[in-house]
């Protein structure tokens, strides 16, 4: 491995972003992003079972037995997702209550169980630390990014807060589902457009 | 066959570690969590019956045994005096269970008020059991032991127009408080009397 630590972090804001490069967890990417508030909490929350789950895995990797990987994986991804549930219940209630069902399935976000099999299960565990932080925080930027757009143009607000006054009359398209699907895709087209060049 | 007992070892023992943290995570949130979910999901109904009331009704709350039930009663103070209980309870909707708060003034046995606290009705039609304050107000000052029924069952209660089984449902579970109250009068005076120190 000849990357540096920094390096492993960076690849995750661009050339390995979440949603757009490795085209990822796109469930919760499409489901919670009818608002900034509710894109950030579901990044947040997601990056944080990453980090641990990759730090975790990266220390084991030598006593899991390679034939049960997964299902130790799968413990490890189980049990921090529902120290996250609880915490996000006791201390972010309302959050909680809007993010509802999505954030007892970030067990089967593919981007955990993807990082943990492809990265630290084979790695030391400070590039998987830089890894899980990298691809987190590249994940809630995009699901940030994503609510955004649709939260602006859907509610006319950004992060509750409105943008364009009250004559703005909210085009309630964007913050639908297919309106996910939309804006989903025109941004991957976008990033390709970039990547191109 | 000793390779099989070597994994299936393996994941005993990472069930074990998961199970243990789970538990120890769920007794350290339990009573933050039950306080938060009171705040959000009951809190706006029994601040909206108990409003002007000169203490939290959410803090001061105690639990009696009722048959082989544990229920919650929220004390509300009032000119110093701590003499309003409310508490929930539930009554058959058009789409399920309604919640209704209840609260009563344990000297006068009168209803204080009746608010709508969970349900799954029609937004518009049923829902305005919970957004008509018309609706609730009907049952104040009235005696909790009446017995309520609408209109069309021939009773004294106005229903809301096109909602006359959401209407009946909120009806029977202030029917059902009335009962509980019946039941529990002696230990609900006791325990207010008490909380007033």
């Amino acid at each position: 491995m000849a990357k540096t630590v920094v390096q492993e972090f960076t690849k995750g804001l661009w050339a390995e972003i979440p949603p757009f490069r490795l085209v990822l967890g796109l469930c919760p990417t499409l489901a919670v992003t009818k608002s900034v508030e509710n894109g950030i909490g579901m990044g947040v929350a997601t990056t944080f079972v990453l980090i641990c789950s990759n730090i975790l895995i990266s220390m084991l990797r030598n006593v899991i037995p390679k034939k049960v990987r997964i299902a130790c994986f799968i413990a490890v991804i189980a049990t921090f997702v529902t120290v996250v549930e609880l915490l996000m219940q006791a201390y972010t209630y309302p959050l909680f209550l809007s993010l509802g069902i999505f954030i007892p399935l970030i067990v089967v976000n593919c981007i955990l169980l993807g990082r943990a099999e492809a990265f630290a299960a084979k790695n030391k565990v400070l590039p998987s630390l830089a890894d899980g932080l990298g691809i987190g925080v590249g994940f809630t930027l995009s699901l940030a990014a994503l609510g955004s757009i649709r939260e602006i143009l859907g509610a006319g607000t950004f992060y509750g807060m409105s943008v364009f006054g009250p004559s703005y009359q909210p085009f309630g398209f964007m913050v639908q589902a297919p309106g996910a699907f939309v804006c989903l895709g025109l941004m991957l087209c976008i990033m390709n457009m970039m990547g191109k060049k | 066959m000793r390779d099989m007992f070597k994994l299936f070892i393996a994941i005993v023992i990472f069930s074990l570690i998961s199970g243990g943290v789970l538990a120890a995570v769920r007794n350290a949130t339990k009573d933050r969590i039950e306080y938060q979910q009171l705040v959000f999901v009951k809190g706006p109904a029994i601040n909206l019956i108990l409003d002007g009331c000169t203490n939290n009704p959410v803090q001061d709350r105690f639990k009696i045994k009722d048959q082989d039930k544990e229920r919650d009663f929220f004390v509300g103070e009032f000119d110093g005096k701590k003499d309003v209980v409310a508490f929930e309870t539930y009554g058959k909707g058009f789409g399920g269970d309604i919640g209704v708060i209840t609260a009563v003034n344990v000297n006068t046995d009168k209803i204080v008020g009746v608010a709508v606290t969970t349900h799954s009705e029609t937004p518009g039609v049923g829902s305005r059991t919970k957004t008509n304050p018309e609706f609730g107000a009907q049952f104040k000052d009235q005696p909790i032991t009446d017995v309520f029924k609408v209109k069309a069952d021939g009773g004294q209660i106005d229903a809301v127009s096109g909602a006359t089984i959401s209407s009946r449902g909120v009806s029977a579970a202030v029917v059902q408080a009335g009962e509980i109250y019946k039941r529990l009068k002696d230990d609900l005076k006791n325990k207010m009397k008490a909380s007033q120190g």
